[in-house]
């Protein structure tokens, strides 16, 4: 009986390498940074849609998560700082067909890109957008960003931040992404649920994910390890939507929801365009 | 009679990706982990329960368990 119990547990490894490029691994991320796990949850989530490799077309901007199309076997486009949302449209408006998803830094979308970021949330255009939101500029070497928290250390507020916060799930939803959701590179399975679910939203799906620059953002404010990170901003900093009802507000206060934030329907642009061409051939 | 061993788990580690930041270390929920040096090895392989959250958590796809 316990052999039994041992064997339906069982579960092959997963064949990651079917997605990447394994000539270019090791990959350029750090020791713990949380950018790897991310990249394996969304390779998990892109096996589970069954879509095929061909079918997807990843971009991105500038920024260490931006790197995250190199080591990928799919179309893949690596572009400017804060721009991988105007290339993603011309790309989705050029070819319907296929599955664009953008990669960008908390940088790269809130900060140089926010104005891209925002619009392309407004006009609903069917695209999965993750922002992987550690807190600080990684690429260049631990400047703050628009998620850097009040009285954090970077490089650029030594003597800690004083800006407020952007939430991004707040300000996609503002702007009228269709789906908005958010995880953690520590709740890595609950990631991967919530990229597959985003994935197959009709619109502009926003997935926002918490996780860790040890070497910058980490070094900067004395935490010692990814670990420590993991534990202290994704496992105890955030709350499941699920539970969030069931706790005493003293469990929340201060914690950031986990899990998918904001659903609904809503025309999308690449159709109302399409309908607009045939309208026009009509008169 | 003697009840059959359960199947050890496989725990392969590709050393030239591990990049020794001992997150499977820390999160494994049994303890058969550790750092030797800097990079990951395997302490005590019967505690493995082949949950495979080292492998889930691993950013440089350098440690697999079936
Ligand atoms: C137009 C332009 N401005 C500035 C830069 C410099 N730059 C490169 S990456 C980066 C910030 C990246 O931070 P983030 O998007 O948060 O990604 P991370 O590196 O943290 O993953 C900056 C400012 C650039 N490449 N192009
Ligand atoms: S600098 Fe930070 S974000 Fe960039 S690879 Fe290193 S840990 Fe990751
Ligand atoms: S599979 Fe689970 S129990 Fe086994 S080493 Fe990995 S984390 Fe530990
Ligand atoms: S999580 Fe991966 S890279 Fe980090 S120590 Fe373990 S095997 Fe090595």
């Amino acid at each position: 009986m316990a052999v039994q119990t041992a064997a339906k547990k069982e579960r092959a490894p997963f064949d990651y390498d079917r997605y990447l490029r394994p000539k270019k691994l090791p990959h350029i991320w750090c020791p713990g940074c949380g950018h790897g796990i991310v990249l394996k949850s969304l390779i998990r989530a892109i096996d589970a849609s069954g879509l095929t490799k061909d079918q997807i077309c990843m971009v991105s901007g500038i920024g260490c998560s931006s790197r995250t199309p190199g080591y990928v076997d799919f179309n893949t486009l690596h572009t400017l700082h804060g721009r991988s949302f105007a290339y993603a449209t011309g790309v989705k408006l050029a070819k319907p067909e296929l599955k664009v998803i953008v990669i960008s830094g908390d940088g790269d979308a809130l900060a140089i890109g926010g104005n891209h970021f925002i619009h392309t949330c407004r006009r609903n255009i069917d695209m999965t957008i993750l922002v992987y939101s550690n807190f600080i500029y990684g690429m260049t070497g631990g400047q703050y960003s628009p998620t850097t928290p009040q009285g954090a250390i970077a490089t650029t507020s030594r003597f800690g931040n004083i800006e407020p916060v952007f939430d991004c799930c707040d300000l996609a939803k503002a702007a009228g992404a269709t789906f908005v959701a958010r995880g953690t590179s520590y709740h890595c399975q609950d990631l991967e649920k919530t990229i597959l679910e985003a994935i197959r939203h009709k619109g502009t799906s926003v997935v926002e994910i918490i996780d860790q620059c040890p070497t910058y953002y980490g070094r900067l404010n004395k935490l010692r390890s990814a670990t420590e990170m993991m534990e202290k901003f994704e496992k105890n900093g955030t709350v499941s939507v699920k539970q969030v009802d069931k706790l005493p507000p003293e469990k929340v206060e201060g914690k950031l929801l986990r899990g998918i934030l904001h659903r609904v329907e809503r025309p999308e642009y690449c159709e109302e365009y399409d309908k607009l061409i045939q309208d026009a051939k009509g008169k | 009679m003697a009840e059959p061993a359960k199947k050890p788990a496989n725990i392969v580690i590709n050393e030239s990706l591990c990049k020794g930041c001992s997150i499977c270390v820390d999160f494994c929920p049994t303890n058969v982990l550790a750092m030797n040096g800097s990079v990951v090895a395997v302490k005590n392989l019967e505690a493995c329960t082949k949950c495979q959250l080292c492998d889930l958590r691993c950013p440089d796809f350098a440690i697999q368990v079936f």
